[in-house]
C-alpha cells in the first residue's frame, strides 16, 4: 500500500464514549441472558427448603431442610445414588484404561488401519446413541445381560469410548515421543512406557476425559431407563423419576431437594474440571473441531 | 486442538521388508484390542441389529419376543404409511431447526460475541449461569423445565404480574416448550464454542476494520463471521446431531404429548418399542434415525477434513 494512513489520530482510545456505550449495552444486554437463564433454576432451590412447595418461585413461609431429611433415607438417596457413584465411576475408569490403551498405537505409530480407525471413532462420536437403544435392548435380551448393572457399565464405557479415544490421542499427541525413546533405548517396552513415561505426563488429561465420560454416565437417563428394572439396582437418574411419578400427589420439595442432592456433584465435578485445564472452556474446549 | 485424525502426529515407522512389517502392525495394533471388542459388541452389533432386526416381526413379549420371523419389508411399508412417523420426523426437523440450529447456534453466538464487549465480571457470571443449566442431569433440567411451564409453574407466575393468566403451556403448545427447553439447557455448548473461537480471531484484523472506518455491525458481518466460518459449520452439525438424539427432556416433560404432538423419532421409537410392545417396528425408526445420523456425520466429517487440508 502506498498511501500511509494517520493511524495514530484515528485508532479510538479504550475509554472513548462509543467504546464504553457499547460495553454498557452489551453488559445490559448479557445480564437479561443470566436473568433468563437463572429463572428456571430458582424453583428448585428454594422449593428445596420450602415445606409447602409447588410448581411456583416462591420464598418459602418458613425454611426448613425437612425436605433433605426426608429424602435421605437409603430407598430413595443413598442406595440411588451410590448405584450412580458405582455406574459412573466403573464406566468412567475403564473408558480411561481403554482409550489409554487404544491412544497410544493411534498416537504413535502411523498407519493407514489406524487411519481408517480414527475415522471409524469419529464417526462414532456423531451417532446419536439414543437411536440404536431399541436395538441395544434386543442384544442384551440376547446376551442376556438385561437388567445387568455390569452389562449396563459395558454399554455405557463403549457408547463413551469414542469421544473418549478422541480427547485421550490428543492429550497423548502433545506427550513429546523424545522422552519414551529414552526408555526404549533403556529397554523398556512400549506398555512399559506408555505407563511409566506417557501416563504421569498427561495426568490432567486423563483426569479430564475420566471427568466428562463419569459426568454424562452419572446424568444418563436413557440407558439405565431402558437396560435395568430392579429397584435396587436404579442409579439416582431413573430413581429420580420413578420418584417422581408415583406419588399421586407430588412431593414438590422433596422431589427439588433430591434433585439438588442429585446434582451437586456434578457441578463440583464441573468447576474441578475447568480448574484443571485452566479456563472455562474445559470440556467444550477438548472436544471442539 | 483438532478433532480429525491428525496426519503430523509423531511417527516412528522405519522401513523393513513386507511380511516382518505386517506382524509388527498386529502387534503394534494388540493395545486397541480391548476398545475394539467393546465398540464391536456394544455399537456395532446393535447398529447391524437395527438393519435386521427391522425386517422381522419381533416383539417385546409373546412368541415373538424370542423367535421373530423374516418379514421383509413389512416394517418399512407400514413406516412410510403412518401418519405419526411422517408427523414425527416433521417434528424432529422442526426440534433441530428451532432450538439448535437457531436457537443454540445464534443465542450461544450472540452470548459469546457479547461477552468479548461486556465488563469482564458480567461475562464470568452469565457463563456460569449458561453453563450450570448444562452440566445438571438431564433429568434434573426436564425437571425444572417442567415445573417452569406447568400450569402453576414459573411462567405463569411472570405472566399474572402483567395480567395475563396462563394455561398449561406442556398441554397447549407442547413443541414450544420443548424447543425453549432445549435452548435453555444446551446454548451453553455453542457459547463456549464461540467463545474459544472468538479469543482466536486475530485482534489485528479487527484494529484493521476499525481503522478503516468499519462500525461494529460491519465489523461482525464481514470480518467475524466470515474468520469463523469453519467454526460454525462445525457447531451446526455438532449441535444438529446432539439435538437429534435429544430423549429424556422430550420424554419428562410432554411425553411425546397430547397424543403424538410432541413426538419426536426418538420418543416415537421408544413409545412404539416399549409401550406398544414392537420392538422390530421400533427398530426400524430406529435404522432411519440412524441413517439420518449418519448422513450428518459423514458432512460433519466432510466439513473437517476440508478444514484440515487448508491448515
Amino acid at each position: 500500500m502506498t498511501t500511509v494512513r494517520p493511524v495514530v489520530a484515528t485508532r479510538l482510545s479504550v475509554s472513548s464514549p462509543a467504546r464504553r456505550a457499547s460495553r454498557l449495552w452489551a453488559s445490559v444486554a448479557l445480564s437479561l441472558v443470566a436473568v433468563t437463564f437463572v429463572v428456571p433454576l430458582a424453583w428448585i432451590v428454594l422449593a428445596a427448603f420450602d415445606a409447602t412447595a409447588t410448581y411456583e418461585t416462591r420464598l418459602p413461609d418458613t425454611w426448613t431442610i425437612d425436605n433433605f431429611r426426608a429424602v435421605l433415607t437409603p430407598q430413595t438417596t443413598f442406595i440411588p445414588i451410590m448405584n450412580s457413584v458405582g455406574l459412573a465411576s466403573l464406566t468412567a475408569s475403564l473408558t480411561v484404561l481403554a482409550s489409554l490403551l487404544a491412544a497410544y498405537p493411534l498416537s504413535r505409530y502411523r498407519s493407514r488401519f489406524h487411519k481408517g480407525f480414527m475415522y471409524g471413532v469419529l464417526f462414532g462420536t456423531c451417532l446419536p446413541i439414543t437411536a440404536i437403544m431399541v436395538p441395544v435392548y434386543s442384544v442384551f435380551v440376547f446376551l442376556g445381560l438385561l437388567d445387568s448393572f455390569f452389562g449396563t457399565v459395558l454399554f455405557l464405557t463403549a457408547s463413551s469410548l469414542p469421544m473418549a479415544i478422541f480427547m485421550t490421542k490428543n492429550f497423548m499427541d502433545a506427550v513429546p515421543v523424545a522422552l519414551e525413546e529414552a526408555a526404549w533405548i533403556d529397554g523398556a517396552s512400549a506398555m512399559k512406557a506408555l505407563g511409566t513415561v506417557v501416563v504421569p505426563l498427561m495426568r490432567p488429561g486423563i483426569a479430564v476425559v475420566f471427568v466428562f465420560v463419569f459426568l454424562q454416565a452419572w446424568g444418563n437417563f436413557f440407558v439405565p431407563f431402558v437396560l435395568l428394572f430392579s429397584p435396587e439396582k436404579q442409579p439416582a437418574a431413573t430413581s429420580i423419576y420413578t420418584f417422581f411419578g408415583q406419588f399421586g400427589s407430588i412431593a414438590y420439595g422433596q422431589l427439588a431437594a433430591f434433585s439438588m442432592l442429585y446434582s451437586l456433584p456434578v457441578i463440583v465435578l464441573y468447576v474441578l474440571a475447568s480448574r484443571l485445564i485452566g479456563g472455562s472452556f474445559a470440556l467444550a474446549g477438548s472436544v471442539k473441531g | 486442538m483438532t478433532h480429525a485424525p491428525s496426519a503430523g502426529s509423531p511417527s516412528r515407522q522405519r522401513r523393513r521388508t513386507r511380511g516382518s512389517s505386517a506382524l509388527r502392525a498386529l502387534v503394534r495394533g494388540g493395545p486397541l484390542v480391548p476398545a475394539a471388542i467393546l465398540l464391536a459388541v456394544f455399537l456395532i452389533v446393535p447398529i447391524m441389529w437395527a438393519f435386521i432386526g427391522s425386517f422381522t416381526n419381533a416383539t417385546l413379549t409373546g412368541v415373538t419376543a424370542t423367535q421373530p420371523e423374516w418379514v421383509g419389508t413389512a416394517n418399512y411399508e407400514r413406516l412410510f404409511a403412518d401418519p405419526d412417523f411422517s408427523l414425527s420426523l416433521w417434528l424432529t426437523l422442526v426440534f433441530t431447526l428451532a432450538s439448535a440450529v437457531i436457537g443454540q447456534n445464534v443465542l450461544g453466538f450472540a452470548i459469546a460475541y457479547l461477552m468479548t464487549r461486556a465488563s469482564r465480571r458480567i461475562a464470568a457470571i452469565v457463563g456460569g449461569v449458561v453453563v450450570l443449566a448444562w452440566v445438571l442431569p438431564e433429568i434434573v433440567a426436564a425437571f425444572i423445565a417442567y415445573a417452569f411451564f406447568s400450569r402453576e409453574g414459573t411462567l405463569n407466575q411472570l405472566l399474572g404480574l402483567v395480567g395475563l393468566t396462563g394455561d398449561n403451556w406442556l398441554f397447549i403448545a407442547p413443541m414450544a416448550t420443548v424447543i425453549l427447553a432445549n435452548i435453555w439447557r444446551g446454548t451453553a455448548f455453542s457459547m463456549l464454542i464461540y467463545r474459544a473461537a472468538l479469543s482466536e480471531v486475530p485482534p489485528d484484523l479487527m484494529e484493521a476494520a476499525e481503522i478503516d472506518g468499519a462500525n461494529g455491525w460491519q465489523r461482525l458481518v464481514r470480518v467475524t463471521l466470515p474468520v469463523l466460518r469453519g467454526t460454525i459449520a462445525t457447531n451446526l452439525m455438532l449441535v444438529t446431531l446432539q439435538t437429534l438424539s435429544v430423549f429424556t427432556l422430550i420424554y419428562v416433560m410432554t411425553a411425546g404429548g397430547p397424543g403424538n404432538a410432541s413426538a419426536t423419532l426418538p420418543v416415537f421409537a421408544y413409545q412404539e418399542a416399549f409401550r406398544f410392545g414392537s420392538i422390530a417396528y421400533g427398530t426400524a425408526i430406529a435404522t432411519v434415525m440412524l441413517v439420518i445420523g449418519a448422513v450428518f456425520s459423514l458432512g460433519y466429517i466432510a466439513v473437517l477434513r476440508r478444514a484440515e487440508a487448508d491448515r
